[in-house]
């Protein structure tokens, strides 16, 4: 598989989160900054993360952004949910633990659905078993919700065949 | 327009610091370790996004808002994962979650 | 009105606090030190706009990033006793 583009866009990102925080423009920091995203880039290819999971330039962008959005709205909605639960005088949660499919192809598809989960207040994601995910939820309701899999399509929508 | 912003931003930052608040009452209140998880997911998804919101509205640099939002997108992306870890972990350690048809609270 | 921002800041840090020191089990502990870390973020961040200085902000991205690295690395070796180690196939390498 030809790593080149993952390893330069890893590169200009950080060159330009070098050239966005540091704020000084001479020629010694400069280089110095040149100088540290070469090492950083050598590191990584030596450490063989540089490919498609660890740097994932092959996802839809449109289709991305718009699942952010999307993904931000049903962060509020669950953490006003959450926020109530914790708030209600006589306990009102069920923990409950499912096990829930994941219909992504692969791995980093997988990675960024058991995230979502875990970035959704409610729900945790605690281990990835091939295309098994167990999940701990705080209620009942929660688990079920996850179970319809509006969130599992909404990631196979932004996943690319690799 | 000012005075708009202005109470845009307040009002963010005074709701940021209330779910901030819930996330430590149920990270107190809650009975074991995995439901203690979900208060403490509150605090870093809505209680530091409202609060780095409140303070974007009130920045005067455009940098200070590309670093505000840098600071957002670096704790959205490795808080899921530490909660993950944390959970995978504890189940590894053999704590075992409450469910609640052994117990209701 | 960063003040008051301040506050509940605190007062959330002090609560958390409360859960590291209560446990009972080592994941507790370790979940509350980690929020305790992401407040932290947020106490400088606000510091930074309370006293007029933004510049804070950038010890609050570095903050942001070793909170998350401490968190993994103290998990990492309270689940295996291990840091960890090259096998010997990459050692040949």
């Amino acid at each position: 598989m030809n790593k080149i583009p993952h390893a330069l866009s890893l590169g200009i990102s950080l060159a330009l989160l070098w050239l966005l925080l540091s704020g000084h423009y001479t020629v010694l920091l400069l280089a110095l900054g040149l100088g540290s995203v070469l090492l950083v880039v050598y590191l990584g290819r030596r450490m063989d993360v540089i490919d498609h999971e660890g740097h994932p330039i092959h996802l839809k962008f449109k289709p991305t952004l718009f699942y952010w959005v999307w993904l931000l709205k049903e962060i509020i909605i669950a953490n006003i949910d959450v926020s109530r639960r914790i708030l209600s005088l006589r306990s009102d949660i069920s923990p409950t633990v499912v096990k829930v499919k994941s219909s992504q192809k692969t791995t980093v598809g997988r990675v960024i659905y058991a995230n979502s989960i875990t970035l959704t207040p409610g729900t945790v994601s605690m281990s990835i078993d091939d295309d098994l995910i167990l999940v701990h939820a705080l209620s009942a309701e929660g688990a079920a919700a996850l179970d319809e899999g509006k969130m599992d399509r909404h990631i196979s929508m932004i996943e690319e065949d690799y | 327009m000012n005075h708009v912003v202005d109470i845009l931003s307040w009002s963010c930052l005074l709701a940021g610091a209330f779910f901030l608040l819930i996330g430590v009452i149920g990270l107190l209140r809650f009975p074991d370790f995995f439901t203690r998880l979900h208060a403490a997911s509150v605090i870093e998804t809505l209680g530091s996004l409202l609060i780095v919101t409140g303070l974007a509205l009130q920045a005067e640099q455009a940098l200070v808002i590309v670093k505000l939002i840098l600071l957002i997108v670096f704790i959205m992306f490795t808080s899921p994962t530490a909660a993950h870890a944390l959970a995978k972990a504890a189940l590894h350690g053999k704590l075992e979650p409450v469910t609640s048809t052994e117990d209701n609270n | 009105m960063f003040a008051a921002a301040m506050i509940a800041i605190l007062l959330a840090m002090f609560m958390s606090l409360c859960r590291a020191l209560l446990g009972p089990t080592l994941y507790d502990r370790l979940l509350a030190v980690n929020v305790l870390g992401t407040i932290t973020v947020l106490f400088i961040a606000v510091f930074g706009f309370l006293t007029g200085r933004p510049e804070f902000l950038d010890i609050g991205l570095a903050y942001a990033l070793i909170n998350f690295i401490a968190t993994i690395a103290v998990l990492k070796f309270f689940e295996y006793r291990d840091m960890g180690r090259a096998t010997e196939e990459e050692l040949d390498i």
